[in-house]
């Protein structure tokens, strides 16, 4: 892992590594929130929103994993995992989310924002 | 060593040139020192294919014909973008525009032709050009990015093929000719009328017997007014009214010019040392403007330049095919009807087909195609050779002869010395022998070894029937070969030889041992490749879930709100009051968003949420209805024996009998199937993988029916008597499927890739063959799990795959 670890953020721990599969994606909620973890052939692990840019959305957590992209599963898009950057021809963005990993454990980053916007949905 | 070699020098980077050139270096490699200059900043390539490149068919670079490394690896100086403005005859020195110059012991001009430009008053506005060379193919299709409207002037050959270049560009296109027929110096007006009529169909207009006055605009052309007070509006026009050879060259260094360069019957000019071939040469007379004769008389020269005893060139008798793909037209000889001759004619407008042969007495002295060219190259060789006309020939092409003949025995019936490539000579026995001897397997490889089909492409369907005719059922067909997806190069078959071969067992494996360009391939190849394992090796693969697709990993239809649809199995279309009541209740108690009777008479449940997944299959405890899978998804059937009154089969208990035998087995696409009662055919036998239909003595077998996008009837692969053949014949004709087809090929386009005859050879008339296949796919049937089941005793494997980690 080599995600910077910014101070900023709150983390929270969502798993330890085996719940985790290789170039399987799994879902985290929080809440009506949907983050999906991937983690490649290599080990890497990745947190993203559950949600295609597509326009007519649908979720990335059923997407086939190729390397450090992975290929939506309602329209084929190739989105990068590192930074959610959609590769041509199409284009579009997928919020990410900085991991942790402290041993075992897979701490999801969040930002003191969006950790008090899900003490509010709370 | 030590022998100096002479100097030759080629002026003209062209077709003709060059081919001079191969024949010399085949002759003699060790005998000259050669030069060669061009005007054009290219490599040699095939003028003749343009058209191809303007219509989009073929790239810039697929028309290269020799590349700057056959110029290196023959030792061949070549100098591009240089013009040699003349010739000093008496020295023996060639000078260029840009200063260069070269000594020659033997001198070959093949300066080519130029199109000629009608000296019309605004010939030199802007938006006139000819169509020529590479520069005029690319002003082409920029233009047409720019401009709509464009004018070809002249109904030749060059201008239909330029016209429907522009036209496949999305320009809109009217043709002006002079004459009242198209190609009127090749084509009867019968034929002319035909393809006028069918370049009408796809799109280019004609203004017939009009002659350009002017053309008339600013800088930029915008129109034509002809001699007759009319006028068309027009952003572009293509000259396109002839060609002239190109002799400035010559005449200004003293060699005698009449229309063209002025040659002998071994291509020499008046000049010592020095020699002229193709569209710039002047043989008896004639200049020529095809292919062929160039060829011809490259051989000639190149002989006479390595001191090989030969046949003087006597001219070449001409013949004509039409470069416009759809459009068959084949000229050859005479082609005109005149009172002495004798003229035998079958024209049919429904077919689209015409067909002439023309008699001086008894020989054959020249024929017109339209529609079916295929007889063009022994139409030929009969002119060629003066054959006289017999009763043979006269069934054979007429038609009177039973049933016509296919392309595979027509080119088994040629004689070996038969010309397949008119343009190059080559022979059908030079071809065959090229086959076996390199063992060659594609009409590139042909090509690459004999020539055939270099040239104009017109023999090329020719050489593919060859192939096939050499090779049976190993030759692959045609089409060039491509990988299966962007990450490989490999196609379909080599994957799975490979595989085969190497033992491959995991997609991994495959992709690292086949060196695939992306080391975990995409959403193409990673199903495929994991089918093709499944499909070698039954019991050793073990299924990979990471390259299914999401709704054959889940065992539902993803929607596209992320939601799923559960389709349960519902055999031949039957179901009980309890299940029906079990599917309701179900549905109720998950608020399903709708319950909908699908086209495959069963129930979707749209709008299960994904970690209800599990729960629903456990409730309604029924077998996965396969609707989300590359495997058999329905049978459909009708009411048949047990209710119907004109029922004369139990099609519902044969629909249920072939279902529950067939369920669950990966194929390479979506199967469906039909059993009918009876030949009224309420269950739609004819658009299915395969459509069952009951008669009163047996059952009738149909194959590759699709109701889908491309919508195809199904064919009759067998009748059989008794339900276990018919059981047996089903499960053979699908395991051939499974292992022959490429992934994600249906069978309506796998049938139609085999032939009907080929899967019949296969599953129907071979036994031992079909019992073989039928034992496979048992054997396979054996293995599989009920799916849903299967998820549920996986505890763990449910969780993973359905519930989310949820964060308090």
């Amino acid at each position: 892992m080599t995600t910077q670890v910014n101070k900023d953020l709150t983390y929270i721990k969502i798993g330890t590594l085996e719940d985790f599969r290789e170039r399987m994606g799994r879902v985290i909620r929080l809440n009506e929130k949907e983050i999906v973890v991937f983690r490649t052939t290599d080990g890497t692990l990745y947190a993203l929103d559950n949600r295609s840019p597509h326009r007519r959305g649908g979720p990335l957590a059923e997407g086939m994993v190729s390397g450090h992209f992975v290929l939506d599963p309602l329209y084929d898009w190739k989105i990068a995992l590192d930074t959610g950057q959609v590769q041509a021809p199409d284009t579009g963005m997928v919020p990410t989310y900085p991991l942790k990993i402290e041993g075992e454990d897979v701490q999801l980053g969040l930002t003191l924002e969006q950790a008090g916007q899900l003490a509010l949905e709370r | 060593m030590g022998i100096t070699r002479q100097k030759l020098v080629l002026i003209g980077n062209g077709m003709a040139g060059i081919n001079t050139l191969e024949h010399i270096l085949k002759l003699s490699p060790e005998q000259y020192d050669i030069t060669v200059f061009g005007s054009e900043p290219h490599p040699n390539y095939n003028r003749i294919m343009l058209s191809y490149v303007l219509e989009g068919s073929k790239t810039m670079d697929d028309i290269i014909l020799n590349s700057w490394t056959w110029y290196e690896e023959h030792q061949i100086t070549l100098h591009t973008g240089t013009t040699i403005t003349s010739i000093d005859t008496q020295q023996k020195i060639v000078f260029a525009d840009n200063g260069l110059f070269a000594a020659y012991d033997c001198l070959i001009i093949a300066t080519g032709s130029n199109p000629i430009i009608l000296p019309v008053p605004g010939h030199q506005k802007q938006g006139v050009v000819g169509f020529r060379d590479i520069s005029d193919c690319s002003v082409m299709l920029e233009t047409a990015k720019q401009y709509r409207n464009a004018a070809v002037i002249g109904g030749g050959l060059l201008g239909l093929e330029a016209a429907k270049g522009l036209l496949n560009l999305g320009m809109n296109v009217t043709v002006i000719h002079l004459m009242a027929d198209l190609m009127e110096r090749q084509l009867d007006p019968s034929a002319s009328a035909m393809l006028k009529a069918e370049l009408e169909r796809q799109g280019l207009h004609f203004l017939m017997e009009k002659q350009t006055a002017e053309i008339y605009g600013g800088e930029r052309v915008e129109g034509l007014a002809f001699s007759d007070g009319t006028k068309l509006e027009s952003d572009f026009i293509v000259m396109a009214a002839g060609i002239r050879p190109n002799t400035a060259l010559a005449s200004a260094s003293g060699i005698e010019v009449k229309r063209g360069i002025v040659v002998d019957d071994y291509m020499q000019t008046s000049a010592e040392g020095v020699y002229a071939v193709g569209e710039c040469a002047e043989h008896r007379g004639v200049c020529y403007g095809l292919v062929a004769p160039l060829f011809e008389q490259g051989a000639v020269l190149a002989k006479q330049l390595c001191g090989v005893q030969t046949k003087p060139y006597e001219g070449t008798q001409l013949s004509t095919k039409l470069k416009i793909s759809g459009v068959d037209v084949f000229s050859t000889g005479v082609f005109l009807d005149q009172p002495e001759l004798t003229v035998i004619r079958k024209q049919d407008d429904w077919k689209q087909q015409y067909k002439k042969l023309l008699l001086k007495g008894d020989t054959i002295v020249g024929g017109v195609l339209y529609g079916d060219v295929s007889d063009s190259s022994r139409i030929q060789q009969w002119v060629r050779e003066g054959a006289a006309m017999t009763d043979a020939i006269y069934a054979e092409l007429m038609g009177t002869a039973g049933t016509a003949l296919s392309a595979a025995d027509r080119v088994a019936q040629m004689a070996d010395d038969e010309i397949v490539c008119g343009c190059n000579g080559v022979s059908k026995g030079s071809i065959v022998k090229a086959i076996k001897d390199n063992s060659l397997t594609t009409v590139d490889e042909v090509k690459a070894c004999t020539g055939a089909g270099r040239s104009c492409g017109g023999c090329v369907p020719t050489v593919s029937h060859l192939l096939q005719y050499v090779l049976g059922d190993e030759y692959a067909g045609q089409k060039t070969k491509t990988g299966i997806c962007g990450c490989t190069d490999l196609s379909r078959d080599e994957i799975v030889a490979a595989i085969k071969e190497k033992h491959l067992t995991t997609v991994k494996e495959v992709m690292h041992v086949l060196e695939w360009h992306q080391s975990e391939g995409c959403s193409k190849c990673r199903p495929a490749v994991n089918y093709y394992l499944g499909m070698l090796w039954p019991q050793a693969h073990e299924d990979e879930k990471d390259s299914r697709f999401v709704n054959e990993r889940m065992n539902a239809n993803i929607q596209k709100d992320g939601t799923y649809t559960v389709v349960p199995r519902m055999y031949g279309g039957v179901t009980t009051p309890e299940d029906l009541k079990k599917i309701a209740d179900v549905a109720v108690k998950y608020e399903v968003k709708m319950v909908k009777v699908t086209g495959g008479q069963r129930l979707d449940l749209i709008g299960v949420a994904k970690e209800d997944l599990p729960l629903v299959w456990k409730e309604l405890d029924m077998p996965s209805g396969y609707a989300y899978a590359k495997a058999l998804r329905t049978v459909k059937t009708c009411v048949g024996q047990q209710f119907c009154r004109f029922g004369t089969q139990d099609s519902i208990g044969m629909g249920i009998r072939l279902e529950k035998t067939f369920e669950r087995i990966d194929m390479p696409a979506k199967f469906k199937m039909a059993v009918n009662g009876c030949p009224r055919n309420c269950a739609e036998s004819c658009t299915k993988d395969i459509g069952i239909v009951g008669n009163d003595g047996g059952w009738e077998m149909f194959v590759g029916g699709n109701g889908g996008i491309k919508p195809r009837i199904a064919e009759l692969l067998c009748k059989v008597k008794t339900d276990e053949e018919l059981v047996q014949m089903v499960g053979a004709f699908t395991q051939y499927y499974r292992l022959t087809a490429n992934y994600l090929e249906r069978t309506s386009e796998w049938v139609e890739r085999l032939g009907i005859e080929a899967i019949k050879a296969e599953v129907v008339d071979n036994m031992d063959r079909r019992r073989e296949l039928y034992q496979d796919i048992l054997a396979v049937l054996a293995e599989l799990q009920e799916p849903w089941s299967a998820a549920l005793e996986e505890q763990g494997e449910s969780s993973y795959l359905f519930e989310a980690i949820q964060l308090k």
